[in-house]
This record gives C-alpha cells, sequence and structure tokens, in this order.
C-alpha cells in the first residue's frame, strides 16, 4: 500500500503545453445514432468490461440475475418509462492509461439539442448504426438511417476531430454478418465521402455479447481492428488552435482596492485563451475600443506567471490604465502579413485578423422548438459578449438525406441551414474551421431565454 | 475485484488530468461571479465543498472569494463539520450564512409526517426561503455527476423556474462554454464547478493540495449496527433497534451529510493518500455504501431536484 501511495506525486504544471497526442488528457467522447441502435447498451457494455460499473450499480439493473446495460444511463423516470433516453448522461470510466468522459447522446430527433450540447465539447464520437434495421435495395445496397446521417453531419460540423462508425448488432445477423458489414461499411464510406467527413474507424460490433467493445474479437466479420476501447486509448485529444493569432475574451476584471496590491497596479483581466499564445511584451489592441497596451503580467489559471498557450486560463495585466470590461476581446495587434516576395523573411508572420465586422454568414444547427423567422432579433453571445442579432437572410436549409440545399424562408426545429446576420456591434470573425471560440456563438430568444441556436461561422 | 486495483494501475495513476478538472471548475466559478449579480456557495463542510473551496480560494485570491458562503442545516449535521465550515470560513474571512430547518418547522413551511422523519429532503423549503430572502440568483453547488444517475444528466449551469424547479426534459442546450445565464425576475440558476469530477478525482485533489477535511473522513472508533447491509451510526437521532447488537467498529464516512441518512464504512484509512487506494479498489459506490435514504426509490433523486433540491 505504502509503494502505491509514493507514486502519486504532485506534477509540476506546465503551461503551454500543446495537448495534442497527450493520452494523459482525459477523452471526451460522444456516443450517438438512431434510438434503439445500441448506444445506452454499448455504454453499459463499456463500464460493465471495464469493471466501472460498482456492485451495488450493477445489482441496480439486474432482474434474474442478468444486467441490462441500457439501465446504466437513462437516469430520468420519463426515460424509463418510455425506455429512449431524452439527455445527455456523463459517464466516467478510467483505464491503466486514461480517463474517459462519455457523453450518452439522444437518438430520438426531437432530442438533437441535447446531442449538440454532448458533440460540442467532445474530442471524438461513436456513431451506432443498427446493422438489424437497415433496408437491403435490389442492388444490393443499403440505405442509412436519417438520424445516422443528421447525427454524422453534426459532428462533423462541429469538428469533432475523430469519427468512429460502429456498426452493432451484427451477431444478430448470423452467418449473413459478414457480408452484411461489407455493404454497410461500403453506404457509411460512400456518404462520408459525399458529405465531406474524415472517418476514423468503421468497427463491426456486438455490444450485447461484447465483441470488439473492450476486447477485439479477431476475424469476426473479417475485422482485424483494434477494439473499440483500445481505439479511444490512442485518439489524441483536440489540439488548440496556436497557428491564429493571439484572442481572448475577458471573462472577468479583477480590481484591487487593497494598497498593498498597487505595485502591480493595474486590474487583472482574466479568461480563457481562444487562440495564440501570450506573453509579456506582447502587444495587443482591444476589441471593441480599439485602443492598445503592451501586456505586463501573465498568470496561469492559479495565478502562477508564465506564457500561457489557447485553450488555457490566463490572468493579463497591461502596462497602462485602458478601458477595458467583460465581454470585451484582447487581441493580438494586426501585423501585415509577411511579403511573399521578400527572401529575407525569416520567420513567418500569422496571419493578421480581418476588420471586424457586423455582416456574418454562418451555419446554423436549430435547436428550439420554435423555427428560426428571418426578420428576428435574437440575442447572440459571442465569448463573453451578447449583442443584438437579426437574422438578415435565410440563405438555404439542408436536406440531411440529400445533402442538397433548399430555398427556405426558415429553420425548423433540429434543422440545419445557412443565415445572414445583422449584429448590433461589430465582432471580429473568423471561421469556425479556424477557430472554435472566435467562430462560434449561440442565440437566444428574446421572450423565452432559451438557448434556441448554435451558429458555426463560415 | 476492480479492474483498477491490478499493482500495474498504481504504479502509473496519473495525477495531470487533476489540472484541467481544477481549471475548468475555476473557469466556471469565475463565470458566476461576472455573470450574475447576488451569486452563493452552497457550503457544507464536507469534502466535495471543500474543494470548490479550495478552487474559489485560487480563482479569487485569499480572503477574495466575492460571495458568501450558504449553508442549509438540517439540525441534524455532525459537530465536526459544523464546527470545521465555521472554522473554514471564518479562516478565509468569507461571509456565511445559515438558515435552519428547524426556523421553517417554527413557520410551519415544513412540517414532519413523523418527528424521526429524515430533514434532509426538507432543506428543499428552507434553500428555497433563503434565495427568496437574499434574491440569490446562482447557487453554486458541489454535486458530481458521477454520484447518480438524475445528476449525471444535469447541465453545469442549471435553470431553474420561479419554483425552484428542475426541468430535465427542457434543459438549455449548453454549447461550448458559452453559457447563457439569461433569466426572468424570480428564477435562479443552479451551478456546478465540479460536475466532471470523480470521487476519485476528488480524493487525488484533496491529497495533492493538501486540504484540510473535518475528522469524520478518516478512520475512527465508532458505534454502529449493522442494518440491510449499511453501517448505521448509533446516535441520539438514530438509536439501535431492539434485537440489533451494538459494536464499535474502525470506520470512516465516504460522504458526510444529515446524520439520519448518511453511513460510514468499515475502513483503517488515516489520510487522503489511503483513502486513494481505498477507492481504486472500492466495488461499492459512494451513494451505495453510504446513503439510506436514495434506497427508496429510483427515481428518489430526481424527483427531489424537480422540487428544488440540489
Amino acid at each position: 500500500m505504502t509503494t502505491a501511495t509514493k507514486s502519486i506525486a504532485a506534477p509540476a504544471y506546465s503551461t503551454g503545453a500543446s495537448s495534442t497526442n497527450d493520452t494523459s488528457s482525459a477523452l471526451r467522447f460522444i456516443t450517438c445514432g438512431s434510438v434503439d441502435d445500441g448506444k445506452s447498451t454499448l455504454i453499459g457494455r463499456l463500464l460493465v468490461d471495464s469493471k466501472a460499473v460498482l456492485q451495488d450499480q450493477l445489482a441496480n439493473v439486474s432482474k434474474s440475475g442478468e444486467a441490462d446495460l441500457a439501465l446504466f444511463t437513462d437516469g430520468l423516470s420519463a426515460e424509463r418509462e418510455q425506455g429512449i433516453t431524452i439527455d445527455v448522461a456523463y459517464r466516467y470510466f478510467a483505464t491503466p492509461t486514461r480517463k474517459f468522459i462519455i457523453g450518452d447522446a439522444p437518438g430520438h430527433e426531437q432530442y438533437t439539442r441535447n446531442m449538440v450540447t454532448a458533440a460540442s465539447s467532445a474530442h471524438a464520437a461513436v456513431v451506432l448504426v443498427d446493422a438489424t434495421k437497415l433496408k437491403w435495395n435490389v442492388d444490393g445496397l443499403v440505405d442509412l438511417l436519417p438520424q445516422t446521417r443528421r447525427h454524422s453531419l453534426l459532428v462533423n460540423l462541429l469538428r469533432v476531430p475523430g469519427i468512429i462508425f460502429a456498426v452493432n448488432k451484427l451477431d444478430a445477423l448470423g452467418d449473413d454478418a459478414t457480408a452484411a458489414f461489407a455493404k454497410i461499411s461500403e453506404a457509411l464510406q460512400a456518404f462520408a465521402q459525399q458529405a465531406g467527413i474524415t472517418v476514423t474507424a468503421t468497427i463491426p460490433m456486438s455490444a450485447l455479447k461484447g465483441h470488439n467493445v473492450v476486447e477485439a474479437t479477431p476475424d469476426w466479420c473479417g475485422y482485424q481492428g483494434p477494439s473499440l476501447l483500445a481505439l479511444l486509448e490512442t485518439l489524441p485529444v483536440t489540439a488548440a488552435e496556436t497557428d491564429v493569432p493571439f484572442a481572448f475574451p475577458v471573462q472577468w476584471v479583477e480590481k484591487f482596492h487593497n494598497s498593498a496590491d498597487t505595485s502591480q497596479g493595474r486590474r487583472v483581466f482574466w479568461g480563457r485563451v481562444a487562440t495564440g499564445t501570450v506573453q509579456v511584451g506582447d502587444t495587443i489592441s482591444i476589441h471593441p475600443s480599439g485602443q492598445t497596451a503592451v501586456v505586463a503580467q501573465v498568470v496561469n489559471h492559479a495565478r502562477v506567471p508564465g506564457s500561457i498557450a489557447a485553450g488555457h486560463g490566463a490572468g493579463i495585466t497591461l502596462d497602462r490604465e485602458v478601458d477595458v470590461s467583460r465581454g470585451d476581446w484582447l487581441l493580438a495587434q494586426v501585423t501585415p502579413a509577411a511579403d511573399p516576395d521578400d527572401e529575407f523573411a525569416d520567420t513567418p508572420k500569422p496571419r493578421a485578423f480581418a476588420e471586424a465586422t457586423r455582416e456574418i454568414k454562418a451555419t446554423v444547427a436549430w435547436m428550439d422548438d420554435e423555427p428560426l423567422i428571418a426578420g428576428r432579433v435574437y440575442l447572440a453571445l459571442h465569448g463573453h459578449r451578447w449583442i443584438k442579432a437579426k437574422v438578415k437572410r435565410i440563405v438555404h436549409s439542408l436536406d440531411i438525406n440529400t445533402l442538397q440545399e433548399h430555398d427556405a424562408t426558415e429553420i425548423a426545429p433540429n434543422a440545419i441551414g445557412h443565415i445572414e446576420l445583422a449584429l448590433q456591434e461589430a465582432i471580429t470573425a473568423v471561421p469556425y474551421a479556424q477557430s472554435r471560440v472566435l467562430g462560434s456563438l449561440i442565440l437566444v430568444d428574446t421572450a423565452s431565454h432559451k438557448t434556441s441556436g448554435a451558429l458555426l461561422l463560415g | 475485484m476492480n479492474a483498477m486495483t491490478e499493482p500495474t494501475h498504481f504504479d502509473r495513476l496519473s495525477n495531470l488530468h487533476l489540472d484541467a478538472l481544477e481549471e475548468e471548475t475555476i473557469f466556471i466559478l469565475r463565470e458566476v461571479a461576472a455573470a450574475f449579480e447576488r451569486p452563493a456557495l452552497l457550503f457544507s463542510g464536507g469534502k466535495d465543498s471543500l474543494v470548490m473551496l479550495k478552487c474559489a480560494e485560487k480563482a479569487f485570491g485569499v480572503g477574495r472569494i466575492p460571495y458568501p458562503l450558504l449553508m442549509i442545516d438540517t439540525g441534524h449535521n455532525f459537530h465536526e463539520v459544523t464546527d470545521f465550515r465555521d472554522f473554514r470560513a471564518k479562516e478565509l474571512g468569507a461571509e456565511l450564512i445559515v438558515r435552519s430547518v428547524e426556523d421553517s418547522m417554527a413557520r410551519g413551511t415544513v412540517r414532519l409526517a413523523h418527528p424521526g422523519e429524515s430533514r434532509n429532503v426538507h432543506q428543499s423549503v428552507t434553500l428555497l426561503e433563503a434565495i427568496d430572502e437574499f434574491r440569490f440568483d446562482a447557487l453554486i453547488g458541489g454535486a458530481r455527476r458521477d454520484e447518480e444517475k438524475a445528476r449525471a444528466k444535469e447541465r453545469i449551469f442549471s435553470h431553474r423556474d420561479s419554483f425552484g424547479q428542475w426541468q430535465p426534459k427542457a434543459q438549455r442546450p449548453e454549447l461550448w462554454t458559452l453559457f447563457n445565464t439569461r433569466l426572468q425576475p424570480g428564477e435562479h440558476f443552479r451551478v456546478f464547478p465540479i460536475s466532471n469530477w470523480t470521487e476519485l478525482d476528488v480524493w487525488q485533489y484533496i491529497e495533492r493540495e493538501k486540504i484540510a477535511l473535518p475528522s469524520l473522513y478518516y478512520t475512527h472508533k465508532r458505534d454502529v449496527v449493522e442494518r440491510k447491509g449499511l453501517l448505521v451510526p448509533v446516535t441520539d437521532l438514530t438509536p439501535a433497534k431492539e434485537g440489533e447488537t451494538i459494536e464499535s467498529r474502525d470506520v470512516r464516512f465516504r460522504t458526510v451529510g444529515d446524520i439520519t441518512c448518511t453511513c460510514p464504512v468499515e475502513s483503517l484509512a488515516a489520510n487522503a493518500a489511503d483513502i486513494v487506494i481505498e477507492t481504486l479498489a472500492a466495488d461499492v459506490s459512494e451513494r451505495g455504501a453510504t446513503r439510506m435514504d436514495d434506497k427508496t426509490s429510483e427515481a428518489s433523486m430526481e424527483k427531489r431536484k424537480k422540487d428544488g433540491y440540489f
């Protein structure tokens, strides 16, 4: 016992460490797909086979000695009544090499908003496909279910980096399993290619029997790859966006009234670095006021000095008294891009931010029960800043089956579309593909205060 | 036997992930300070609230926590815990507000079905009265999603209507870290900064940060009786029943709450490092081992949360 406790040493806090390929970080992944594709059973299987489920929890879901794996996750009485998952359940387990946070997302179209909630913070998504539910066409091809398409599109849209298709319930097909897996893989591959989705892996699986979940089942359905868990243990967590210039939304302004603190002189601006890195001596501009200042001190979330990289909390003091409040942004001072013909330019400068704009174009995932209507004004949150936003035009809505874009006058609940908005105040807009923080906003209904839409800047 | 108890695992037990958990917690604590006008931090003196307090100290600096601490006292708390609560609040220079279920009983807003009934569920009434009294718009709580199935479903910023009710079917989507903190008059938020921590994370953090806890968390001799597989402490409030044998055992509490519904577990663990090892080897969950009140119904926590419980 004592030797074991000695190994739990306090690590030194390392600032600016890249989180790429860092398997010591917890991996957040979601499971999604259509209703009854076996998501809850898969999670139950992961928890039981990795021995993360404790005896009392196992006893709670066991009837006549046989555990109903699905019952681990459906925690609401309405869910147990209906046998469906309404909202995301977060589950935790660890293997000897990694800690995992699972977001068990609901399959019903009606609860797509909760699936989007889970996906927005995920490093990977496991999209379940029920092999027994697919229709076989005369030409030997299969059609995917709409929810498989919808969820794949949403996780791809939200830039969840690892997308794994888990073709489940193949055990139910007996001798046809190998052929079925090949056909379904083909259909998934064709769809992914058409939608521009990079697939990490396609794994044949039986969540019920445990094939390829925790332990690999070699040769089953002609598959030789790793089990789902083995794959999840090696996936990288999302890389921080360091190739975009420094941007920092001010979350909270700490004021010092104590005279002992005046040696530091100023207020501390706290928040999380959105993109780039920050260090003492950097010149920054303040948005929206346009003032400039030099960074006088940088500390990490726990008040230890150092330079801070994207994704991490920081406290910043400036070299002069300037007006900065919650919701403002500190941005790398706009520097002209390096002249491509200047062969003596030794270090390529990061691209400067474009001018702040009041006109934005965005992809929207609509989550309210009321449709999005052109002409309406919503409240938008960008970083820590609330701005009024008017929907100027609905460019199109997306047909998730054909991936065709259609003219539309409104965006229906759970639909995806493209819109143009006019903002009351300008923002520094960066495409979501370059920065999750600068490129994302939420829309909130002015009357109900519901979180109605997720905006991804195009 | 748990897979994580295999000896090889001990050598590789990492606490690097605690940095990320701490950072997330501090981010949320600051967000509450900035986004709300009258927040309060629910503080019981238990291990989860002491972990939150440690993060608050780091977030705001010693002596600068910008919200009061609020305790809803059932009158059935272990004195070791309430003493510790008062000591820590004083040490931090934090404002401590205590509101008690007994006062609600005196007002007539809480009626017990019978004198021996657990007062735990009635905390909701007293809590909502305190929210009215101080017009709190956000209450920070130390609940973790790994504790219980209904808690596993809750958002970090959880909206409550003007009756203090949680509406699990109509939770607000929570995208990225864009927290929608908009309220109508009379509504409030419950905010859970340590949602993503597990019991093991909490103990590893207590060990790493050397956080002091009430003595009940560590091994001590205590008179107990065995009842339905639980060790029930023998106290004035929870006397032994006829025919039960009182034994003195080496025990510790995994969770401390209302005396009438909290049970200790058998243990010789004398410090946080010992408890980390025991937690790794545990094959019964924190609630399963310690709570009498959750066993009554699968949905008891969900029902209580809908009624305004935290």
